[in-house]
């Protein structure tokens, strides 16, 4: 069987490297929390790994805005060595402020070269406030290899800046046709919905974006935390059978790594 | 050199949130005048590019494409609008700028070397609106004048902070030839915060050293002989009268707090009252240290600040015991005055206390999450005594290796410091927040708030922790109070110390020697290497861009050598500098307040009473709170602060899991109620103690491992008649240690939180006691939630219910204080706690809730709501003692040690078989109809209320 190294990247301020690796660990993969210096100074050493995560939490500070610094490190050191990194079939996870990193490297919802042009962004939650809370999460799209189409999940999302937003309505529906949206924030029917189900008023209730070829993907809430079934919030109730939905993003990553690299 | 200015603006359709949140706040005080608030965000960067490359700065890094839009230069205000007034927000020279030296990364990586960055707020504010109302505007909402300067409308920028090199002067103090007279004076124009004793004995010192002391060595000695540094209050002698009869103590820490830590010996008490924090043992691998500081005077100044170094500065304390532990929580608890005060009511020098509880809020928010680290635990405390001297008690808990709980420096060893760069920031700290406020201190202490800088401090621990598992260092602390010279000091105690202090990096040219020992910059460890393993532990922390610099070396002659540039600026004896403080005599004096119970009349219903109790700041839901504070990083979240079946229920206790392949859990809980210490301090350090207690015990906590700690907050204790309480509450402390055989692992006390208004008139917080618990869940799999889980389940109360309404919430609302404050039966308390572990542990227990402030009807409205369930509950099943007749006193008395249970209908005889020693009844059960309901024991429904109501009662008062 393919042995799934997946790299999980650190810099200053990261901080849900540890968990993350951990999360990895135990869909089956070998995991390493690297530093950025210590990729920058090689880009070869990506060769060996089969999936790239950006971690949660506040690379930089989040000052200027959140994930803006790394990412113009990406831009400036590594676009060229994730660019090929894609190309080669693999994969790469951003979760939270990783999915603000991919978004503002230009890296999701993809067109690299476009990429000071941004035309969607994340930016401050409607609340005006950072916040942790639990959210349903429906799948829009067949296409990208960390999800289940049709399964509604739960996670909690713990972030101040989380709201997608567009540069106008055009490229909305460019995303829409283009099945970039991975999933849209709904309450526990499914349904979309105002704040709270929205937490942070992201257009279109967008929680997660994945790019053309469906290997990236990236996403505010964070997988990593629902692994164990003590992790859900109403565990205690023992209502019904928990499944740690978290679980399901990395043992997909993991199962197309060993089908397909 | 060119200096850029870039101004980054909102795009028009997309939400300027912080714009908006200003304009709430302008509102909140209410000006109404103004229509509407524009923020943009301006960079001054001084750098040698061109025009086009200042387009590409802007648009690449400073602005976002979609949603923002820049302008290069000075913006003017809107045309066509209504009048704009333009207000900017400058740091003050000299404070921290974290962004600016993210931004100077940034443009690094974009190859380009700047040489200074700033960063500052501009403010467009549309309406017509006075010079008198804009000064007011910035002043009270967009810029705390302690560490920025408002530019209203005005196109000058402020000048560059360059700023001239120090050129090194000797200072010496002369202290031998003067009288007491010039001795106070000396303390006072020095800010020395030293008493008349301890000058005479540093006097003496010099004397017989037949020499005077410089500068430093003076600054050294009132740092560490702080009542913030040595507890000089809780360690003196003293002299006691409880009602007439004297007592006295030679030590009074040592006979009554450690007093009970000592008696007890638990052998997994691994160090108590040694290091930076207390530890446990955790598992046969892993120790777990816990230390609650607080950080009242900085947060009063300037709330977010102030209380965003409060957590960083304690964040430090487990990564400075020991070899240094790994932070895996944070609790914070905070005492304001009430949020609704009007203004006219709030003293000159004092910010209002919404503004501090938003301040407070957001700064503990932004520096814990930033760090990673899950806030789990908390409460908020309202009372207006706490106005002019907000409380802000913050709290880490960190996991280390067993074997890794002890330093070990020695005579050889260099001494590096880690982490940010020294600035002016923080001077006198820890003797500031050893005295007293007075309305002045705004202006004159305000060089004693340190910024903070989360990301400094997160880049710091990560590389110190991989330099721990490489065992490159030999010992470690925190630079807090007291900066380089309590670190230094404390660490070479034993040892010596030589410190060249020219060699500690500096934010900016022009700080003197004595300023470089002093300061408090924030994010910064001292660390002891074997000069052998200095490349290696140094290249550890280059390789993440985070400084290390040796400073000195650790001797062996006891002595204490500060140098500048090759020149002895001071030299102190280490015995002299850490035994030589004065023992203190203190008298203490109690007298029971002459109170007695209000005359209520009984009535048939209680619902508006519950109503109010539930609404009241108190008791009323923090969710508002709660969730800003990221409490499930690290995923270690077993037991949330919120609970139930929509997530908002209020939890008794957090669990985490430290360690993520170990079924293992950790418990942690806080208990303080200051309004019984109007009535008794003794019996509040008690209800305090067991609050705690209880509150680990309802989630799954073991009761035969849980440790406390202490945090006393108390008023001007050269009075005996405040001493006295806090001698009470130390009493307790110790019979409550030794009843529960509970040991106290680590306290801290902060004094003199007495404010002076500017008519003299003087306002002290009421006596605040603080107890912070944690114990070990076994299997986190049996951990129980407050919130009721099923109709038909049955519910009981185990401990007994007594007319205890004194300091209840119940006469709160009705605005009276009572005198029957609730005692605590030590003999028995201790079973009923075990009882309820062990029914817990044998999973008889489908939820628990401690039953506490506003007793037993809050209790089950709460648990009712939370678990969006009916209850139906009967008082004639209600345990208590026999002169408990009243309805009102069964429904809302806050007697200790109860505990409402739900357990499910199989396992009625097995639990009760469980409690057959301890008193408990059935109180009612669980119902599917959403009411609750409470059947008096006349058979009269005197609660009777929809779920929804008394949810909507709990959560509007925060609902902001």
């Amino acid at each position: 069987m393919t042995e799934v190294r997946a790299i999980v990247l650190r810099a200053a301020g990261i901080n849900c490297d540890m968990e993350t690796e951990y999360a990895l660990e135990l869909a089956g993969t070998k995991a390493q929390r690297v530093h950025v210096n210590r990729i920058i100074e090689d880009v070869d050493m990506l060769k060996d790994y089969q999936i790239i995560v950006f971690p949660g939490g506040f690379s930089y500070g989040d000052d200027v805005a959140a994930g803006k610094i790394l990412a113009n490190q990406v831009i400036h050191h590594l676009s060229e060595a994730v660019r090929k990194f894609i190309e080669a079939g693999k994969l790469v996870l951003g979760i939270c402020n990783g999915f603000q990193v991919l978004v503002k490297a230009g890296i999701l919802p993809g067109g690299g070269a476009k990429r000071h042009q941004n035309e969607v962004t994340i930016t401050y939650n409607d609340s005006g406030k950072f916040e942790d809370r639990w959210v349903y999460l429906a799948p829009q799209t067949g296409k990208c290899v960390f999800i289940e189409p049709g399964r509604r999940i739960y996670l909690p999302i713990a972030h101040a800046e989380g709201k997608v937003v567009v540069r106008n309505e055009a490229i909305l529906d460019n995303l829409k046709s283009a099945d970039c949206i991975a999933f849209k924030y709904v309450d526990k029917n499914g349904e979309e919905g105002d704040y709270p189900v929205n937490p942070n008023g992201s257009v279109a209730s967008i929680a997660g974006l994945t790019d053309a070829t469906g290997r990236v993907l990236g996403l505010m809430p964070h997988p990593e935390r629902f692994i164990r079934p003590t992790q859900h919030p109403r565990w205690t109730r023992r209502e019904d059978k928990v499944c740690a939905d978290g679980t399901m993003i990395f043992n997909n990553a993991v199962k197309y790594v060993r089908e397909n690299l | 050199m060119r200096q850029w200015r870039f101004e980054v603006f909102n795009r028009s359709g997309f939400a300027d949130v912080h714009g908006q949140s200003v304009l709430e706040d302008i509102t909140e005080l209410g000006l109404d005048m103004v229509e509407a608030v524009q923020s943009a965000k301006v960079f001054l960067i001084e750098a040698d590019f061109d025009e086009s490359f200042a387009r590409r700065v802007a648009t690449e890094l400073l602005s976002d494409a979609v949603c923002e839009e820049y302008y290069i230069g000075r913006s003017k205000a809107p045309a066509g609008l209504a009048k704009a007034t333009l207000i900017e927000v400058h740091l003050k020279s000299g404070v921290t700028d974290p962004v600016a030296q993210s931004v100077m990364t940034a443009l690094a990586d974009m190859g380009v070397k700047t040489d200074n960055v700033r960063t500052a707020r501009k403010y467009v504010l549309l309406g017509e609106i006075k010079q008198s109302k804009a000064e007011m505007i910035a002043k009270r909402v967009l810029a705390n004048d302690c560490i920025e300067d408002c530019i209203i409308g005005d196109e000058a920028e402020p000048p560059s902070p360059h700023l001239k090199p120090y050129e090194l002067e000797v200072l010496h103090w002369p202290i031998r030839q003067l009288d007491d007279k010039g001795l106070e004076a000396l303390s006072k124009d020095k800010d020395l915060f030293l008493n008349l004793i301890e000058m005479r004995t540093i006097q003496k010192h010099y004397v017989d050293l037949g020499r005077e002391p410089t500068d430093i060595e003076l600054e050294t000695l009132a740092q560490t002989w702080s009542e913030h540094c040595v507890h000089k209050t809780l360690k003196s002698s003293v002299d006691m009268s409880v009602e007439g009869e004297e007592i006295h103590f030679d030590n009074l820490l040592k006979e009554t707090v450690f007093k009970a830590t000592k008696d007890l010996d638990k052998d997994w008490c691994i160090s108590v009252f040694a290091d930076n924090a207390g530890v446990v043992e955790f598992d046969e691998d892993s120790a777990i240290c816990f230390k609650v500081e607080t950080h009242n005077h900085p947060s009063a100044l300037d709330p977010y600040g102030g209380s965003a170094t409060g957590i960083g500065g304690v964040i430090r304390d487990p990564m400075g015991t020991g070899m240094g532990a790994r932070p895996i929580a944070n609790t914070d608890i905070f005492c304001f005055g009430r949020p609704d005060m009007s203004l006219e009511d709030v003293p000159k020098g004092v910010l209002h206390p919404r503004r501090i509880m938003k301040g407070v809020v957001s700064g503990v928010r932004d520096y814990g999450n930033r760090m990673g680290i899950p806030t789990v635990n908390g409460a908020i405390y309202f009372d207006d005594r706490y106005l002019a001297n907000p409380l802000v008690y913050c709290g880490n808990i960190g996991i280390m290796d067993k074997d890794k709980c002890f330093k070990n420096a020695q005579p050889g060893n260099l001494i590096v410091m880690v982490g940010g760069r020294i600035g002016r920031d923080g001077i006198h700290g820890a003797t500031f927040s050893s005295g007293e406020m007075t309305h002045e201190h705004e202006t004159i202490f305000s060089h004693a708030v340190q910024i903070g800088n989360p990301i400094t401090e997160k880049k710091m621990l990560d590389v110190l922790v991989r330099a721990n598992e490489a065992g490159l260092y030999e010992a470690i602390t925190d630079c807090g109070a007291g900066g380089l010279s309590s670190a230094v000091g404390e660490m070479g105690q034993e040892l010596g110390a030589e410190v060249d202090l020219e060699k500690a990096p500096l934010k900016y040219a022009g700080l003197n020697y004595t300023e470089i020992w002093i300061s408090e910059a924030q994010e910064r460890m001292v660390i002891a290497v074997k000069p052998e393993n200095l490349a290696a532990i140094q290249k550890i922390f280059d390789d993440e861009n985070v400084e290390s610099t040796v400073v000195g070396k650790f001797t062996n002659d006891k002595k204490l050598i500060l140098r500048y540039q090759g020149r002895q600026v001071g030299e102190l004896g280490m015995d002299f500098l850490h035994d030589g403080v004065p023992k203190y005599s203190r008298k203490a004096v109690w007298t029971s307040p002459k109170l007695h119970e209000p005359s209520i009349s009984e009535k048939d219903s209680y619902n508006d009473e519950l109503l109010a109790i539930l609404s009241s700041y108190n008791v009323a839901s923090k969710e508002w709170v709660i969730r800003q504070y990221d409490h499930e990083v690290q995923g270690g979240s077993v037991i949330k602060p919120l609970t139930g079946v929509s997530n908002d229920g209020p939890s008794d206790a957090a669990v985490i899991q430290p360690k993520l392949g170990s079924n293992r859990g950790l418990a942690i809980s806080c208990g303080m109620n200051p309004v019984y210490g109007d009535i008794d301090p003794y019996w509040m350090a008690l209800a305090g103690i067991e609050e705690a207690i209880r509150n680990v015990v309802c989630v799954g906590g073991r009761f035969d491992r849980i440790a406390v700690l202490d945090n006393y907050c108390w008023g001007d204790c050269t009075r005996p008649e405040t001493f006295g309480p806090l001698v009470r509450a130390s009493q307790a402390c110790y019979d409550g240690g030794m009843a529960f055989s509970v040991p106290f692992i680590s306290g801290k006390d902060s004094l003199n939180n007495v404010f002076s208004c500017e008519d003299g008139s003087r306002i002290s917080i009421p006596s605040t006691l603080l107890i912070s618990a944690i114990s070990i869940v076994d299997d986190i799999g049996k951990c129980v939630t407050m919130d009721a889980k099923k109709a038909s389940n049955n519910l009981f109360v185990v401990g007994q219910t007594k007319d205890e309404l004194g300091g209840s919430h119940y006469y709160r609302v009705k605005g009276e204080l009572g005198a029957n404050v609730p005692k605590l039966d030590l003999a028995l308390a201790p079973r009923i706690a075990s009882s309820i572990a062990e029914a817990i542990a044998s999973g008889l227990v489908v939820s628990c809730h401690d039953c506490s402030e506003g007793g037993l009807a809050v209790c089950l409205a709460e648990m009712a709501f939370a678990g969006g369930l009916g209850i139906e509950a009967d008082l004639r099943g209600l345990p208590k003692s026999k002169d408990c007749r009243r309805t009102d006193a069964q429904l809302f008395s806050e007697s200790n040690s109860r505990y409402v249970v739900e357990v499910e209908p199989d396992n009625y005889d097995a639990f009760a078989r469980l409690m057959l020693k301890v008193p408990f009844g059935q109180i009612g059960r669980v119902t599917e109809e959403k009411k609750f309901v409470v059947k008096s024991e006349d058979g009269g429904n005197v609660i009777d209320i929809d779920i929804e109501t008394l949810k909507n009662a709990w959560q509007k008062t925060f609902d902001w």
